[in-house]
Parts: C-alpha cells; structure tokens; sequence
C-alpha cells in the first residue's frame, strides 16, 4: 500500500511540475499567439486605433486615452460612479501633463481647482 | 533511504495522519484556501496577459493625436488647424481622423462610429466588429438602419464583420465613409475629429508634442507612449477589484491565522505533550508542523494557480466577465495571450504560502516549549 | 545503573504558590530489577518517575544514569536518552485518539528515521507477544482498558529501552488485567529490563514480580 507521505508528496509534486512546466514554456504558448497579435497590430495601424474595446458603457472607459481633461476628475473620491469599471481604470498619466513649458497641469487630483 | 529522509517521510505520515482525523473541517480549509488563491491568481494572470496584450497591439497605435479642447471639453478640429501645424520637423504624415460615439436604443447599446477613405468603405456600406454583429445578429450583406440624432434614417449594408480574433479592439466599431459619417451626425465641412500624426524617430516625440502645444495652445497632444502608459496601469494593484480581493484575502487570512494562533485546542496541546514525552524533541514537533503548513498551502498554491490558468486562458475569465462587463453590453469575447510573469508567482507564492505556513508555527512554539512531563501532572 | 543524588524539586519557583515536591532524595536503583515507589498521591513519587525519566530536571541535586550526570545536558541530548533508554507506560495511557494501535506503537521511533517497515515489522512482533495482533489497525479509543495499556506497552517498547517507567499502571484496571500486567512485568524481568512504578495498589506491590518497594511521604523516602 502507498504511503500517505509517498501519495501526498507525489500530488503536491505533480502539481509543481505543471506549474513550472507552464512557467518554462509560457513563451513557447505565447508563440502560438504571435500571428493573431501581429494581424491586431495592423488592424490598429490601418485604422489608427487608440484603445482596447474592452468597456464600452462610456466615453472614458471606452477610449480612456483619449478622455477629455476633466474625466479624471469623474473618479474624484466624492463623484458618483455609476459604472463599476471605472474602478478599474486609474486616470491616464497624461492628463496631468500638458507638454507645455508655459501652462500647468491644470488636472489632476492632488492639482484639481476644486 | 537516509535517516533524515525517513524520519521527514514519517513526519509527513504523521501529519496527513492527524489532518485525516478532522477531514470535513481540514478539507474544507483546503477547499477555501485553493479557492482564495484561484481568485487572486485568475486577477493577476488575467491583468498580465491583458497587459502584455495591449503593449503589443497598441504599439501600432499612432505616434501623436491632437486634440483641441474647449472649456477643458474635447472639441472638433476647426478648418485650417491642420495647414496652421505646417511643417514640423519630423512629423512624416498629419491626417484629421473622424470618429465619434452613437447609442444605439435597439441595444441600449455604444458604438463607435470610425470615418474611412472611400477607397475602404463605399458610400452606403458599413463594417462593423464581431460583437456589435453577434448583438444585432448581422452578417455579410445584411442591411441595418441607424436614426441618426437628428431623427434621420440611414440604411447601410454591411460590407464585412471584422474578424473575430480582433474583437478586443473592435468590438464595437462601425465603419463607414468619410461622406456617410459627416451626413449622419451633420458633421460640419472641414472639421474634424481630432488629429493624428506620425512621427518617425521616437526621440523625437516629445519635441514635436511642445511644438505642437506651442502652435495651437488650445489643442492638447496624445502620445503613444502614453496611451500604452494607460493600458499598463489596467488592473493595477490598486484597482478597485484588485484592492477589494486583496483586501478579503488579508483579511481571511488574519481570521485563519487568529483561529490558529489562538485555537490551539487542549487536545492539541495535551498530544504535544505526549509526543515530547515518548521522545520527540520541540523541533521533530515544530517540523511536523512545518510540514502540515507546506503541505496545506502548496497543496491550495498550486491547485489554486492551475485553475486560475486554466479559467483565464481557457475559459476566457468567465468567473470575471460579469464583473467586467458592468454596464455594457457589448462586450467582446477574446482569448488572451498566455503570458506568465515569473515575478508576479513569486510574489502570489509568497503572499501565500508563506502566511499560512507562519500562523501555523507560532502557536506550536508556544506549546512546543512547555515541559514533556506535563503529561505526567 | 540510576543514582540520585539529593533530589529536590520545586514548582513554581520564587513565586508566591511556590511548593516543593522533594525535599532531597537520595537512591540507587539497580538494573534488571522491578523498584515498586509507594505512597499516598502527593507523596512525589511521580515527580521523581519524572526525574528519573528525563522529563524533567531537578531543582537542585544530580541524576546519575550509567555512570553519566544527565541532570545538566542541554534538552536535546536529553531527549534523546529518553527516546533510546526509557520507555513510558502512563496512568491515562495518553494514547493519541484518531490514529490507529499501530500508529500509536510507533510513534516515539520516528525521530530516529528507522524505515517503516522495520517499525511495522517491530512493532508486529510486540503485538504478537502482548496477544493484540488483531486490534492493530483499530482505533485507539475503540479499544477496550486492557488493550488501551497493552497498547502503551507496546509503544513504551518500540524503541527497546533498557528502563520501563510505569505511572500507576493499574490505576485504570481490574483485578484480572491488574494480574495480566503483573505476568507481562515479569516478562520484563526476564528480558533483563530495568522496570520502575509507582503505585498503593498492595496487588502491584505486594506481588512476587517487584524485587523493591520504596516507601515515599511528603517528597521524602521513608525506608524500605
């Protein structure tokens, strides 16, 4: 009869062999992917895409990178959120920037004309 | 075997042994345990693959977009914006970009409505993405009406359904003429949208962007880096789903550990006298215990992070999709690319294995030192 | 083979419920006999079984085994004479419930990394002589008192101790399983192992099988 141990330890090490099988050969998975990834990046150059279409309830869940200046402040700790996925979705780094030596960042939490 | 072999062999024995006495309580244990894994690992493969999938596709994404705003509000881009950029160094192609949103009453639905060159899309035909053709149940040739929001009625006839394998990216979109768009939302003559540029060498962005600002202070430049910068930060550590699981992990894992560090039953206790007395030292008692924390928590890591693998590359997230989903309705199907990030196991290895394991010995320490002659009292 | 040295005992120590158990207690026991202690409870017989055993240290004095002063080895080397030298018989048996006769018996063996199956082989052999071959795989609480006790006897002897300490072995035991234990302490004897109990059972220390009965009261011997 097998032992508890032999049993137990033979699980535990099956399980670890396919965690780091998955781990030693996650390139060779991602490799399988390399066709439709390289047809998306086209897609995305040819019609010059911007954001995934991943939520599509709103404009700045829909196109976070393209939000206007003041949808981050939508996320502002007292605004009202209707839709859970803006949880998800921290405000673009670039709306606090303006790439203007001349204007301040007029956005931004910690900068916000409350 | 060696000795130091056997007597871990026999330890094991023991442990699985005790942990068989109590099956329903320790098997349940278990079950939670693999479980609150699941969740967390499933978050984090699943955010990393979405991560690593957006860095790849959007690297096509373009090098600049301008936008102009009004009273901080993104607005059209009047005539004569794009002759006003002129010629600045190293901006290889300036074109103005129509798109925009319409809601859709059918569907309660948003879709994003993208101007192409007629070269593209003929007046009259559409293309529309998988989801948006799945939801109105679209196909090829099909025709569909949109009201416009000035109460118009337009008929397209769908060109093509994009392919499925982009649906991350086009879910939602409808293509459709430069002269179809302007008709259908009025577009004025000569606006547009927002501007995109490309500009060859990288290094350069960042001065064409303060050029750009400088020509036209009232526009706001969109760089690549920084759309992708976006996606990166997508289910960061921090984001709601994130902190709220993370935050019930901590906190079952504090109740595991209070039961444990102060649940040490009499019984417990009383056979860890029993064992000092027949001969184990405090460490045979404090290894035997080791063992049963690794055994447990590698037992829950391991099966928690094959499924969570399994759920996110092979069933698409389904325990997240809802969650994700929120209020929309189109939502896209895709599979992601089954990318593992060594450091972020490792790190869910810890946070895992590693708490457990702990609040299992500190309360044997405790009752591991006493005497073995308590027995005997 | 034991020597004890003015043994004193105190628990509790500097503190205000502080008590002694053994106010200096000096013997000499010798191998391959059966030293029955006798005395009211309270009397400090077990504490000294507990000296004696390893389990514990005394407060002051010195316990000499074989020749060698183990009152000051550090816990490690003496847990390892306890686990080679002594073996225990409680008076609660303090089997651990849930596992199996077997499991229990050899338990104290597998700190020394011994394959199992010469402890299952060992530990066959001793439930063969204590005629509980066929409980073996049960359940220790399904078992009755007298297989109970043959079942710590059986573990007190996996690991072949020279000295046996037995705690009021017939506390827990009628008559008839009293004169059961008594026939297999004779066993011992003949084994040539070195067998301590205590007891006031005048059954165990009246028996022909105990070569010595010393006599203890309030922590101090009063004669043989």
């Amino acid at each position: 009869m097998l032992r508890p141990s032999t049993l137990a330890l033979s699980i535990i090490g099956l399980l670890a062999c396919a965690v780091l099988g998955i781990l030693a050969f996650s390139g060779l998975l991602t490799a399988a992917h390399q066709p439709r990834l390289d047809a998306n990046r086209e897609l995305v150059t040819r019609l010059g895409l911007t954001d995934l279409a991943l939520f599509t309830e709103a404009r700045y869940t829909r196109h976070p990178s393209q939000a206007d200046l003041h949808s981050a402040l939508q996320d502002h700790p007292g605004a009202f959120d209707h839709f859970p996925s803006g949880a998800l979705l921290a405000p673009p780094a670039h709306l606090t920037r303006l790439h203007s030596d001349t204007h301040e960042p007029v956005a931004g939490k910690t900068v916000s004309p409350d | 075997m060696s000795p130091w072999l056997e007597k871990q062999f026999h330890l094991i024995d023991f442990t699985l042994a005790s942990l068989a006495r109590r099956k329903t309580r320790n098997l349940g244990l278990l079950v939670v345990y693999t479980l609150l894994v699941f969740v967390l690992a499933s978050l984090t493969l699943y955010s990393n693959a979405l991560r690593s999938e957006a860095k790849h596709v959007l690297a096509g994404s373009p090098e600049v977009i301008l936008q102009r705003m009004v009273a901080g509000r993104h607005d059209l881009i009047p005539p004569g914006y794009l002759d006003k950029i002129g010629r600045i160094r190293g901006v290889q192609k300036k074109e103005g970009r129509l798109w925009g949103y319409y809601y859709d009453p059918v569907l309660n639905a948003n879709y994003t409505f993208m101007a192409r060159p007629a070269s593209e899309v003929a007046d009259g035909m559409i293309m529309v993405g998988e989801a948006l053709a799945r939801e109105r149940g679209l196909a090829k040739n099909n025709t569909i009406s949109f009201r416009s929001y000035s109460g118009k009625l337009f008929t397209f006839e769908v060109a093509a359904v994009l392919s499925p394998d982009s649906e991350l990216l086009s879910a939602d979109l409808v293509l459709l003429s430069e002269d179809d768009f302007r008709r259908f939302f009025e577009y004025p003559d000569g606006h547009y949208t927002d501007i995109a540029l490309s500009v060859a060498n990288p290094q350069e962005v960042r001065n064409v962007a303060a050029k750009l600002t400088a020509a036209l202070p009232d526009s706001r430049p969109i760089l690549r880096e920084e759309v992708q910068r976006t996606y990166q930060s997508v289910f960061d550590w921090r984001e709601g789903i994130l902190l709220t699981v993370l935050a019930g992990a901590i906190l079952a894992f504090a109740i595991l550990a209070w039961e444990k560090a102060s649940g040490l039953s009499a019984e417990e206790k009383r056979e860890i006298g029993i064992l000092k007395a027949i001969g184990w030292e405090t460490g045979d008692v404090i290894r035997m215990k080791v063992w049963e924390g690794l055994l447990i928590s590698l037992t829950a890591f391991l099966g928690g992070f094959l499924a969570a693998y399994v759920h996110v590359f092979h069933f698409g997230a389904a325990v997240f999709a809802p969650v994700l989903k929120g209020w929309s309705v189109l939502y896209p199907k895709f599979a992601l690319v089954p990318a593992v990030d060594g450091l972020q196991v490792a790190t869910l290895f810890f946070f895992t294995v590693f708490p457990y394991t702990a609040a299992i010995l500190v309360p044997i320490w405790r009752a591991a030192i006493t005497d073995p002659d308590a027995v005997m009292r | 083979m034991i020597e004890l040295l003015d043994i004193r005992k105190a628990f509790n120590q500097n503190r205000p419920n502080e008590y002694w158990a053994l106010h200096g207690i000096d013997l000499a026991i010798e191998a391959g006999k059966v030293t029955a202690f006798r005395g009211p409870s309270g009397s400090g017989k077990t504490t000294l079984l507990t000296i004696v055993g390893c389990l514990s240290r005394p407060t002051s004095g010195r316990v000499r085994f074989k020749g060698e002063d183990i009152s000051a080895l550090p816990e490690r080397f003496l847990t390892d004479i306890r686990r080679q030298s002594f073996g225990f018989v409680f008076q609660q048996f303090n089997l651990i419930k849930g596992l199996s006769a077997l499991e229990n018996v050899i338990l104290p063996a597998f700190p020394t990394g011994r394959p199992r199956a010469e402890l299952v082989a060992r530990a066959g052999e001793l439930f063969a002589r204590l005629q509980l071959a066929h409980r073996a795989q049960a359940r220790v609480e399904w078992l009755s008192g007298g297989e109970q006790q043959r079942v710590a006897i059986a573990r007190a002897l996996i690991n072949d101790p020279e000295v046996i300490i037995a705690d009021e072995p017939t506390a827990n035991l009628d008559t008839a399983l009293s004169m059961e234990f008594m026939a297999i302490l004779e066993g011992f004897t003949a084994a040539g192992k070195t067998v301590l109990l205590t007891s006031h059972d005048p059954l165990v220390v009246e028996s022909s099988a105990v070569h010595r009965v010393v006599g203890m009261r309030d922590g101090r011997l009063i004669g043989d």
